[in-house]
């Protein structure tokens, strides 16, 4: 997927929305920033995610930290192929290394999520 | 104002992640904690450690004085040779884990960087009996260390002493790049290697003249975040996680570097005491059966009892397995225990093992 036509939100997850299916994923800064990945926790299909909630972790060798669902919805499938090769979310944040499918119950984004150059500028203004 | 070491700038330049470290900024990593630690376990990494504490005892007394300080035998120091030992206070609490270093004139003593400050108070309270100079080389001199199989190797060519014909854990002064300097075969990764002091103002072309010599024998510079995973493997305490001044060194299984029986100093009275009637807690390798990560502070429970808490964890790169050190109940520190470990409200399992983790396969000493 582009980049630039996705969606953020502060805490740097992405999402894109195609009809009542959004995809979610962790940003490519993010991703940079926690480096040496070993683990992640994804919801399995079925479970109910709540716009701003936790809905699983991610762990560096460095640490450990939450990723929020940038949308309400209902899980429909979960990558469990990135559990295993966690590679993927480094060299394919946009793509393969997709995290989830939800089906939104709303049929649209909720507002205050950020386009590529609004998250850009997020992004620089925090402190790595 | 945080502390800059001599090579700041050079960190900085290649992209060193730089955090506060004990009042100094210091690199965590250049590229990845994993890649860095790989380079040390299989080739070299080279560390700026000039944050560590180093102190120059000289004088008459300055052996007596040191016995005093530190739990291992410093009288018996051969000419070179280096000892770790603790500093305890008066209830055998630890107030740091150090090395003493024993040249013709005067004795080194390495402290951690986060208790340089606290060790130079207790060295002032403790100092009037004696005839001894404390001088603080820390600003002064520059300290790195280059670890791993090709270590080295890559330093013999810049030192007028041979590192091969030296053992494990002795030092020499030595002339380092046509200045004269410290070097010394000790380090804290588990692996062979070495560790060099030098005036700070050859610093920089030290260290650069290191890298560009040793990138085609795979060498990298190395961070705080891979000195951590590789001491973890190793099994080596750190001060502020496995040691602190409610820890004694017999609790903490240090009591290699703690001699009772040869000279009197701070702390033995209590420690002869706990020696006697063992605290019932012990220091523990642990090997998660998942890959999370169990992290300072995490319980551990053998069933829904708690046992005790885990004081440092990785994943460890060598062994593709989610390690931790932790201290628990002494009747459920034997190896095989199967304990869990409650990561971020989920119970993980997990079993006591032998430490080290990680041991190199061929000590040369």
């Amino acid at each position: 997927m582009d980049p630039h036509s996705l969606k953020y939100a502060g805490t740097d997850e992405w999402v894109s929305l195609d009809g009542e299916i959004a995809t979610i994923g962790i940003s490519d800064f993010a991703i940079q920033a926690l480096t040496d990945l070993v683990f992640i926790e994804l919801p399995g299909a079925g479970k109910k995610l709540e716009a701003g909630k936790p809905f699983g972790v991610v762990e560096s060798v460095k640490a450990a930290s939450d990723m929020y669902s940038p949308v309400s919805g209902e899980v429909v499938e979960s990558n469990v192929r990135i559990v295993d090769d966690l590679g993927v979310l480094s060299t394919d944040p946009f793509g393969d290394g997709w995290l989830l499918k939800v089906k939104v119950a709303a049929g649209k984004l909720p507002d205050g999520l950020m386009d590529r150059a609004a998250y850009e500028k997020h992004w620089a203004a925090r402190e790595h | 104002m945080p502390l800059h070491t001599a090579c700041h700038a050079w960190h900085v330049a290649h992209h060193g992640r730089m955090v506060d470290f004990a009042g100094w900024d210091m690199p965590v990593q250049y590229s990845s904690i994993v890649a860095e630690h790989q380079a040390v376990r299989t080739a070299a990494g080279l560390f700026d450690i000039a944050h560590m504490g180093r102190l120059k005892f000289s004088g008459p007394d300055a052996t007596k004085f040191l016995d005093q300080l530190v739990t291992n035998d410093v009288a018996g120091l051969e000419l070179g040779q280096i000892r770790y030992g603790l500093v305890t206070n008066e209830q055998g609490g630890i107030l740091d884990d150090v090395l003493v270093y024993r040249f013709a004139d005067f004795h080194l003593l390495v402290v951690n960087a986060s208790n340089r400050l606290k060790i130079l108070a207790w060295i002032e309270q403790h100092r009037a009996k004696f005839q001894v100079t404390v001088e603080d080389l820390t600003a002064s001199q520059f300290m790195f260390a280059l670890q791993g199989p090709r270590a080295l190797e890559l330093m013999q060519p810049l030192v007028d002493v041979d590192l091969a014909g030296m053992k494990y854990y002795v030092g020499a002064p030595a002339i380092v790049q046509g200045v004269p300097g410290l070097v010394s075969r000790t380090g804290y990764t588990g692996e062979d290697g070495c560790e060099v002091i030098v005036p700070v103002a050859v610093a920089l072309r030290l260290w650069e003249t290191l890298i560009e010599r040793g990138a085609a024998a795979g060498l990298l510079a190395a961070g705080l975040g891979c000195r951590d995973t590789l001491r973890l493997e190793a099994a080596m305490p750190l001060y502020g996680h496995e040691l602190n001044e409610t820890i004694d060194p017999l609790t903490a299984g240090l009591a290699f570097g703690v001699k009772l029986n040869a000279k009197d100093f701070i702390g033995r009275a209590a420690l002869v005491a706990i020696k006697a009637n063992p605290k019932p807690l012990r220091r523990v390798g642990l090997e998660l059966a998942g890959k999370r990560i169990a992290r300072e502070g995490a319980v551990v429970f053998s069933g829904d009892r708690e046992i005790g808490n885990v004081t440092s964890g990785t994943f460890s790169p060598t062994l593709q397995k989610s390690i931790a050190m932790a201290y628990v109940a002494a009747d459920q520190s034997t190896v095989g225990t199967e304990v869990t470990v409650d990561i971020r409200g989920s119970r993980e399992a997990a079993k006591v093992v032998k430490l080290p983790f990680y041991k190199r396969s061929q000590v040369q000493v």
